[in-house]
Parts: C-alpha cells; sequence; structure tokens
C-alpha cells in the first residue's frame, strides 16, 4: 500500500475524499478564523533562528540555514449546488539544513522552541556525518552575501482568507449554477488558497521573512448524452495565481477574446468565473456533437491557457540542471538537453523562440522576493533567438556550469522537506511586432486552433510528446471554420520549437499555471506560471483520439 | 511514540469521545515510523526519517460536520481539539448526502499485513542495502539511482456509535534505474513487500543492471499496432487506473466507461475476454491489506470482474444507499488471475513481437474509452521466434485497457507490484502511435 493511501484512510476521508489526495497540503485543520491570526514576530523568529544557526555551528557545520515556515490553507470545494468540503489547515514548523565537510545533512521539527531547534540542528549534522562516509564528490556551495534583516510580500489588493467563507461557497454555487443552466449536466468547482509565512536564516548573515500568497479557482463541467452513452467535460480557463482574492473580480480590460469565430476568452490577472462556466456548459453540450478531427498535419494556433502546459514540458524540465546531471534518472527521467548537447550548440527551436526564466512577474505563482536558499529572485535567458543559453541552478550546482551565482530557484513544498531545484517560471517571450490572435488566423491555410489544457504526456527525456486542449476548432484559408473534438497533437521537442513561426504581441500575454508541480523522491509539489502569448507551430501532427469499446 | 499498540490507541480514543458533546463523534489515529535513502549517480543523494502520529476528530452536529486534526495527545491538547472540531461543524453547511456513522463492525483479520523484520529496518540498513546496489554497478561500470523506502504504519478507529477498528501495517518499496555510462542504456526494477524477507536489492540490482547493457544500440521500428508482453511492472498502471474508474456513481450518472447507453452502468455485462478475473482480498497473504475503509466499512474478499463479466463496482454510503446498490468500499489493492507461466516463458511462446519492461507517463486522454497515452522505458526488445532478438527505440502508446484486456493472447504469472497481483500480459494489437528518441 502506498502512503498516499493510507493517509486516505484518516478519518478526514469521511468529510472529504479530495483532501488526502492533495500533496503539499501537509496540515492541522483549523478554524477559518485562525487564517487570519499573526504567526511568531519576527524578533522571536530571529531569536529561534540563531539557536540552530549557533547550535550548527559548534556542532562543525561549515554551513547552516533554518527554515521557520507556517502554511495556511484553505479550500472549498463544490458540486452542482451542495457544499462538498470547506477546509481551513495550518502547519507550522522549522527545517533545518547544515553543510559538514562537503555533505549536506537535514532535520525538521514541528516543537518550536530554542531547545529543541539546537537539538534538531545537531540531528542535521549527525546526517550529514553519516552520510560522508559514502560521499564521492564533496558539495561545492556558490559564494552568497547576506542581506541582513529584509521582508517581501506578493503584492495583493485582498487576502482570500479575510473574506467570509460564504461569499466563497455563493461563487462556486453561482458559477455551477451558471453552467447547469448552459446545458452542462454535472460540475464540480473549487477554490484553492494558500499563504506561506517563510522566515529563511542562514550562516551567511541573512534573516528574511515573506509572506508569500496564491489563489486558484476551478471547474469542470459535464455534459451527458443518455441515449448515445456518450459524455464530455470543459475545464475552467482560470489560472492559478500571486494574487489575493481580487483576481475573483472580473476586469473587461484584463480578458482577451479568441479568434473570430472560436467564441473564447482567455483571462490575464483577473478572471470572470461566472462568464467562463456558463460558457463551459455550453461548450461541453456542444462537444457531445462536434465533428471528430480528420488526422494530419495542420498548421496549430496555440492560445497562452494552452501552450503553457507545453512549455512546462519540453522546455521548464529538461532545463533543470539536476534532471541534466541525472539525479532524477530513477524517477522523473533526464534530460536531452546535456551539457554536451548544450555544447554543440544545436537550435532547440527556429528563431522566434526566446525562453525566460524568473521568479518576479507579478501575478505569477512563482513570484517571491528570495528562494529558499536565501538567494534574491531575478530573470535570466534559458533560450536566446532559438539556442539553449543556460539552465535552472541552485547554489550547489552553479560550479557545475561555470558560474559563480545560484539563479534563485531553490525550493521546498513546506518546512518539513529539504529544499532542492525547482523550475521557476519559465515563459516565451512575445513577439515583437505588432500581431493579435485574428491576425494570426488570417494567416493560416489549414490548421487548427486549440485553447486550455488538456492531456499531456512526455517521454524521460523530453523529446517525444503528445497533447490535448479543451476546446479545438478548424481553420481554412485563414478563418475559423468549425469546432472540433478528439484532437491531439505529438510531436519532438526541437522538431515541435524548430516549426515555432511566431507569437502575437504583449497585449495578448497572459499566464497558465499549475500548483502541483510534482518533482523528488519523496515526491515534494511546487507552483510555477508559464506566460505566453498566442504562438504559431506548422506542420504539426494531429493524432484522432476517438476509440470504440 | 509513532506506533501505538490497539489499547493505547483505543484508550486515547475512548478519551476523545468522552470530550465530545455533539450528535455523533468519530475520532481516528494514524501513525507512521519510516525511513528512505535515495540515491544517483551511485551517490546517496538524500536520506530522510518520516515519525508522525495525528489525530482527526470528526464531530456531527446534525447534517452539518467538522473535522480537527493535533498531533499532541495531553488531556488539553485533545479536548480542545474535539471543541475545535465541534466549532467548525456549527459553522458548516447542512450535507445533503449525510449518512449516520455507522455501529460496531466485525472485521476479517490480516495478521500478515505486519512484518517485524520491516518495522526493524534501521538507517544503517537502508545505507548497506543502497550502498551494495551502487557497488554491484560499480563494479560493472554503470550508473545508478535508487530510492528505498519503508514504512511501519497502524491506525485505529472508534466512534460515539460503537465502532472500534485497528490495524498495523509495514511495507517497503524499492526502485532502481541502471544507466550505461554512454547513456544509451537504461534498465529498471521495482519491489514492493510486506515483509523484508522477500527483497533481495542485489538481485533487482542485477535485472536493472542487465536490461540496461542490452538496451544499447536500440533500433528503430515503425510504430503501429505489434503483440506486446507487458511486464507486470508495464501493466500495474493502466490495469489501476482501470479499477480507479469503476465508481458505481459516476457510472450511473452517465460519465464512465461503465455507463450503459440509455441509462445504468454495465454491471453483469462481458466487457473483456474470458480469461480476466479481478479480485480484491485484504487477507490474501502476498498482499495483505487493511480490513477496513476509510470510513469504517468492513473491507471483504471482492470480485470486480468474473471470467470477464464486470460483477461489482464499488460505491459511497450515501449512493449505495440512493441507488439501492451493494454498499462495497473501493479496495486499497486488487489482484489479477494470473497463469503459469513466467515472462520468460512468455517470451519463448511468442512469434512475433515486442516485450515492454515500463510504461511511463501515463495519463488520460478520453474518459469515455479509458483511453491513456505514455511511453515505453528503461527496456523494450523486439521478440523473434521466442526469443528476445534485440532492443528496440522506445514508443509512444495510445491505449484501452479495456481493448488491451478484450486483446488477452496470455496471461503469465501474478507478482507483487504497489500492493497488487499484477501478471505480465500478451496483447495483440496494441497500439504504438510514434517513436521516442529517449532512453
Amino acid at each position: 500500500m502506498k502512503r498516499r493511501d493510507f493517509v486516505g484512510l484518516t478519518g478526514l476521508a469521511a468529510g472529504g475524499l479530495l483532501l488526502p489526495s492533495l500533496p503539499g497540503f501537509s496540515y492541522t485543520a483549523v478554524d477559518p478564523a485562525r487564517l487570519l491570526e499573526p504567526g511568531a514576530d519576527v524578533i522571536v523568529k530571529k531569536r529561534l533562528a540563531d539557536a540552530a544557526l549557533n547550535a550548527a555551528k559548534t556542532a562543525g557545520a561549515s554551513y547552516a540555514d533554518v527554515r521557520i515556515g507556517r502554511s495556511l490553507n484553505q479550500y472549498v470545494f463544490t458540486r452542482e449546488k451542495q457544499v462538498q468540503n470547506i477546509v481551513s489547515t495550518e502547519s507550522y514548523g522549522v527545517g533545518i539544513r547544515v553543510l559538514v565537510d562537503g555533505c549536506w545533512g537535514f532535520a525538521s521539527t514541528s516543537v518550536v522552541t530554542d531547545a529543541n531547534l539546537a537539538a534538531t540542528a545537531r540531528a542535521a549534522v549527525d546526517i550529514a556525518k553519516a552520510n560522508r562516509k559514502v560521499m564521492k564528490e564533496p558539495v561545492q556551495l556558490a559564494a552568497q552575501k547576506g542581506y541582513g534583516e529584509v521582508s517581501w510580500k506578493t503584492p495583493i489588493q485582498q487576502s482570500a482568507f479575510e473574506v467570509p467563507v460564504k461569499q466563497k461557497v455563493d461563487l462556486l454555487l453561482a458559477a455551477n449554477a451558471a453552467a447547469l443552466d448552459a446545458g452542462a449536466n454535472y460540475i464540480n468547482s473549487g477554490l484553492f488558497q494558500v499563504n506561506e509565512q517563510k522566515y529563511f536564516a542562514s550562516t551567511d548573515g541573512s534573516y528574511i521573512d515573506q509572506d508569500v500568497h496564491r489563489l486558484w479557482p476551478t471547474f469542470s463541467a459535464t455534459a451527458v448524452d443518455t441515449k448515445s452513452g456518450k459524455f464530455r467535460s470543459r475545464e475552467s480557463l482560470s489560472a492559478p495565481v500571486g494574487l489575493g482574492y481580487e483576481y475573483l473580480t472580473p476586469n473587461t480590460a484584463e480578458q482577451v477574446r479568441g479568434p473570430q469565430g472560436t467564441d473564447t476568452i482567455g483571462y490575464k490577472l483577473r478572471y470572470d468565473m461566472l462568464a467562463d462556466a456558463a460558457l463551459a456548459g455550453k461548450q461541453a453540450k456542444a462537444k457531445l456533437t462536434m465533428k471528430s478531427v480528420t488526422p494530419g498535419k495542420y498548421d496549430l494556433v496555440l492560445d497562452p491557457g494552452h501552450l503553457g502546459l507545453t512549455i512546462h514540458e519540453s522546455v521548464g524540465h529538461p532545463t533543470e540542471l539536476d534532471r541534466v546531471l541525472g539525479y532524477e534518472a530513477n524517477f522523473a527521467g533526464t534530460s536531452f538537453a546535456t551539457l554536451e548537447w548544450k555544447a554543440k550548440n544545436l537550435p532547440y527551436g527556429s528563431k522566434e523562440v526566446n525562453i525566460v526564466a524568473d521568479k518576479l512577474q507579478p501575478g505569477s505563482v512563482g513570484n517571491v522576493g528570495y528562494d529558499d536558499e536565501g538567494v534574491k529572485t531575478r530573470e535570466w535567458d534559458i533560450i536566446k533567438d532559438g539556442k539553449l543559453v543556460n539552465y535552472q541552478k541552485i547554489r550547489d550546482q552553479a560550479h557545475i556550469v561555470g558560474q559563480k551565482e545560484s539563479d534563485g530557484c531553490a525550493y521546498a513544498q513546506s518546512w518539513e522537506d529539504v529544499q532542492f531545484q525547482r523550475m521557476p517560471n519559465i515563459s516565451l517571450r512575445p513577439g515583437k511586432a505588432k500581431m493579435s490572435p485574428d491576425e494570426m488566423v488570417k494567416g493560416v491555410d489549414k490548421g487548427i486552433y486549440i485553447a486550455g489544457a488538456g492531456s499531456f504526456s512526455i517521454d524521460q527525456q523530453r523529446f517525444n510528446f503528445q497533447f490535448g486542449g479543451q476546446l479545438f476548432f478548424a481553420i481554412e484559408k485563414g478563418k475559423i471554420t468549425e469546432p472540433l473534438e478528439d484532437v491531439a497533437y505529438q510531436s519532438n521537442t526541437q522538431e515541435f520549437w524548430g516549426a515555432c513561426a511566431g507569437s502575437c504581441d504583449q497585449s495578448d500575454y497572459r499566464l497558465f499555471g499549475t500548483f502541483f508541480d510534482g518533482k523528488g523522491q519523496p515526491s515534494q509539489v511546487s507552483s510555477v506560471s508559464h506566460g505566453s502569448a498566442t504562438t504559431r507551430f506548422n506542420g504539426v501532427n494531429v493524432i484522432n483520439t476517438a476509440r470504440k469499446v | 511514540m509513532a506506533i501505538l499498540s490497539q489499547t493505547e490507541a483505543q484508550d486515547i480514543l475512548k478519551k476523545v469521545l468522552s470530550f465530545s458533546t455533539a450528535d455523533e463523534c468519530e475520532a481516528t489515529l494514524n501513525g507512521t515510523i519510516g525511513g528512505n535513502v535515495r540515491s544517483a549517480r551511485n551517490t546517496i543523494s538524500t536520506a530522510g526519517a518520516v515519525d508522525n502520529v495525528s489525530l482527526a476528530v470528526q464531530s456531527r452536529f446534525g447534517k452539518r460536520s467538522g473535522v480537527a486534526t493535533c498531533n499532541e495527545f495531553d488531556e488539553a491538547t485533545l479536548r480542545r481539539c474535539v471543541q475545535r472540531a465541534e466549532e467548525i461543524a456549527k459553522l458548516a453547511p447542512e450535507s445533503p448526502e449525510y449518512v449516520p456513522l455507522m455501529g460496531p463492525q466485525k472485521y476479517l483479520s490480516s495478521p500478515a499485513s505486519f512484518a517485524k523484520r520491516t518495522a526493524d529496518i534501521t538507517p544503517d540498513y537502508r545505507a548497506q542495502q543502497i550502498g551494495a546496489s551502487m557497488a554491484l554497478c560499480d563494479a560493472k561500470k554503470l550508473s545508478s539511482a535508487a530510492f528505498f523506502n519503508d514504512s511501519n504504519s497502524f491506525i485505529a478507529k472508534r466512534n460515539s456509535k460503537g465502532l472500534e477498528a485497528y490495524q498495523q501495517l509495514t511495507n517497503l518499496d524499492f526502485t532502481i534505474t541502471v544507466r550505461t555510462p554512454d547513456g544509451l542504456g537504461s534498465g529498471y526494477a521495482i519491489a514492493n513487500y510486506t515483509d523484508l524477507a522477500k527483497f533481495d536489492a542485489a538481485r533487482l540490482t542485477r535485472v536493472a543492471a542487465e536490461k540496461a547493457a542490452s538496451s544499447v544500440k536500440a533500433k528503430a521500428i515503425e510504430p503501429g499496432k505489434y503483440t506486446v508482453i507487458l511486464e507486470p511492472a508495464a501493466a500495474v498502471e493502466m490495469l489501476s487506473n482501470m479499477m480507479r474508474s469503476m465508481d458505481s456513481r459516476n457510472a450511473d450518472e452517465g460519465r464512465s466507461f461503465l455507463s450503459k447507453k440509455g441509462g445504468g452502468n454495465k454491471k453483469g455485462e462481458k466487457m473483456f475476454d474470458e480469461r480476466v478475473t479481478i479480485y480484491s482480498d485484504p487477507t490474501h497473504p502476498e498482499v495483505p491489506d487493511l480490513t477496513f475503509a476509510g470510513d469504517g466499512r468492513p473491507q471483504q474478499k471482492v470480485t470486480w470482474i468474473e471470467k470477464g463479466v464486470v460483477k461489482n463496482l464499488y460505491t459511497s454510503q450515501f449512493w449505495a444507499q440512493k441507488s439501492n446498490s451493494p454498499d462495497i468500499p473501493p479496495p486499497s489493492g486488487w489482484i489479477m488471475e494470473g497463469g503459469t507461466q513466467s515472462t520468460a516463458d512468455l517470451i519463448k511462446g511468442t512469434a512475433k513481437g515486442i516485450l515492454v519492461t515500463r510504461l511511463w507517463y501515463i495519463r488520460a486522454v478520453d474518459p469515455q474509452t479509458l483511453l491513456y497515452t505514455g511511453l515505453t522505458r528503461d527496456g523494450t526488445f523486439y521478440i523473434e521466434n521466442g526469443q528476445i532478438k534485440f532492443p528496440v527505440k522506445n514508443f509512444r502508446f495510445n491505449e484501452s485497457p479495456v481493448i488491451m484486456l478484450n486483446n488477452l493472447e496470455a496471461v503469465g504469472k501474478a507478482v507483487r507490484l504497489g500492493g497488487n497481483l499484477v501478471p505480465p500480459l500478451k496483447i495483440r494489437d496494441f497500439t504504438f502511435t510514434s517513436l521516442s528518441d529517449a532512453v
């Protein structure tokens, strides 16, 4: 039996089946009011951190860092006309990482006292000393200056926790009603709310207090034709965001209409859940009778809410340096983009492909001031004019590629997990020339426009992939002609990005994202956003996924 | 603290229930002690330990319910936890799917679910096993990445209607990927046991190493429909995905592969080859499991598919009552009846086909037909005249377990994987849709 199954057997399973299956939600269930109470004061946190750092140094650590974490989460789930679950959770504890003679050790505790943190620091040193026996290459940690006492907060207008639960329930039930009225037979909707209060301190002299907020409203509407036995779903076109509850206040200035004839709406930093749900109900029903695609080569015009997932899988993961080096070989896999491959200077994509990494974009879920090993976050190029120019790396990896500094993308899903290299936001820069999705479609002779993320799968070295979507529309001679179903495209990373014919301009730029990017053993989740504008790829292989059973 | 005896656990739970002022109250204690070690590039990369006990209290007033949790067990904390659950319950909306808590239940006994040898695993033992495995690969100039994870857990339950449950379980998982230094060969092995006595890291390392060495210089052959032999590690996830889709409510609501045209579900229909029989049994000596579900319902021996006919679907208590159907909880593991042939025997009996070690990144494409896509990985070989001829490049597949189990050619001897008993399967017309350069 897997741990996941065992956790599912707690008393919570009866109250709500969803909670145990959500990774990264380590918790104590609390009253919603608790989510508004402040955590420990920075003066207290500094004292606690110093107790751990001093104990680690005394025990022989050459470097140590302490993460005091308080995670607050709330989720609300509904189906049709009823609430399924409302749970508020809190998790509080400390993770301590030490370096002894070039070997890492890590220990964590939920008993947050000076004495226990000192003891936990010593336990981490003991683990490092035990691991030292089988160490082959000592860790080389990139130098990092201490920042002193600093703080950072996600720029939000209203914390989601300040909004009464009833108001959130009412919004979800109204969205459900909108979808049901418009043609759906069933709908599940949910609202994830996250606040990570993180205090980082290290022997480099940093004391960093951060207050990080994230939000994700989502739903799946299903239409059923009992007579034919057919059913189809359409999922929300929202994105998880690094924003407060203001994301749920509709604003037409933050909306982008899809190409003429598609009846789709994309969302920037404000989302209209009711409008999207109504459209989803109508589209789920329409999917029951849509034309099934004829397989073949098509030019694809991909909406940012779809393309983000393709960027994630085919650029985000293969450019993680730990994967490139083989540290994930037994689980997520390795990468085609090895150091040797990069040295050949081969094209990753066409000259139109410019991909950037960052943890800075406002509204993105990757946005923080400092990473989980005390490095100020930044922006750097991954692919420039179609060539791979850099990887994603943290302090103990920088020297491997001859760099002196970390990129600031270390992350741990909670205080009880050790930090490691995680994907920052990885985004495709929009085109420089003015271009709207309508203008892009005009140039396509035989193509398919795809909106929303669907099924996704890619091999362990990130060559071959297959993606579905939420909505598909045929393009013929520069015009959207009709909606399609049963569409998936298969390609190869370099071939696909090599077929990139350009992107729409900045005015079309939007973020896609997830809370649940998984990596590592034991697995940890991480939040990541991917920005892009609508982009065209020529001559991509499209398959038909309809089967008879 | 992590592993409480039945008496210790029930004493805490009795105390919790004594603090309740709600109409109904249920308390669950859940504890795990365990550890893991991970290696890559023939060196240990991380090691960790787990030592947790937590209490979940569910309080109910009428149809309103609230849950609170804590991980300290002094009287004041327990009392606060119960109060919090009651406060949350009072604020909650009424559930239209409310079902009263169950009274005393009779559970099967599954003593094999706990093995002392597994519970006694130490960090030194883990490091030693990984170390020995790495040494084997070092000697062959191969690179290994492995993960060893073990746990000793207990779960105890008690409610205000008199239900009482307790069980202890152990588990260990080991996976290893071995690669050739040129990156052109990769092999994999996996094991999962309740009892450490069955574990042999050296044997698994040799299997992965042999697959790595023999998968170098793979030839590209055209994608298309092939007869395949899916080793248990390749078959397990496709079958698990199907078993997880056997919920009766989804089927009755018309949104499952088990929904019937015109309404209702396909229970009683023959959907698969007659050699397909899948059941669950928490007392099975090879895959002993919990004898009660998360909500306290007893886990019995249940036949899900018998000779190709759908015999049972699982359900929530609410849906069982509403649809007047048998009240069967979802199982945590499943057993597919196998034959006597090993994978090697299946290869011998194959004129032309592909041997698949493992499938990877499997994702649903169409829930209507249970169509999944994914790729072969870590050892894919061409078979001709009963022999492995050469390694082939990996493929992407688009296939449904429903179609697979209709195109069944042979079923081999089942082995334990992920808490299930999974046979190797020989299947005709398995659909590979493209080639992958990944090794």
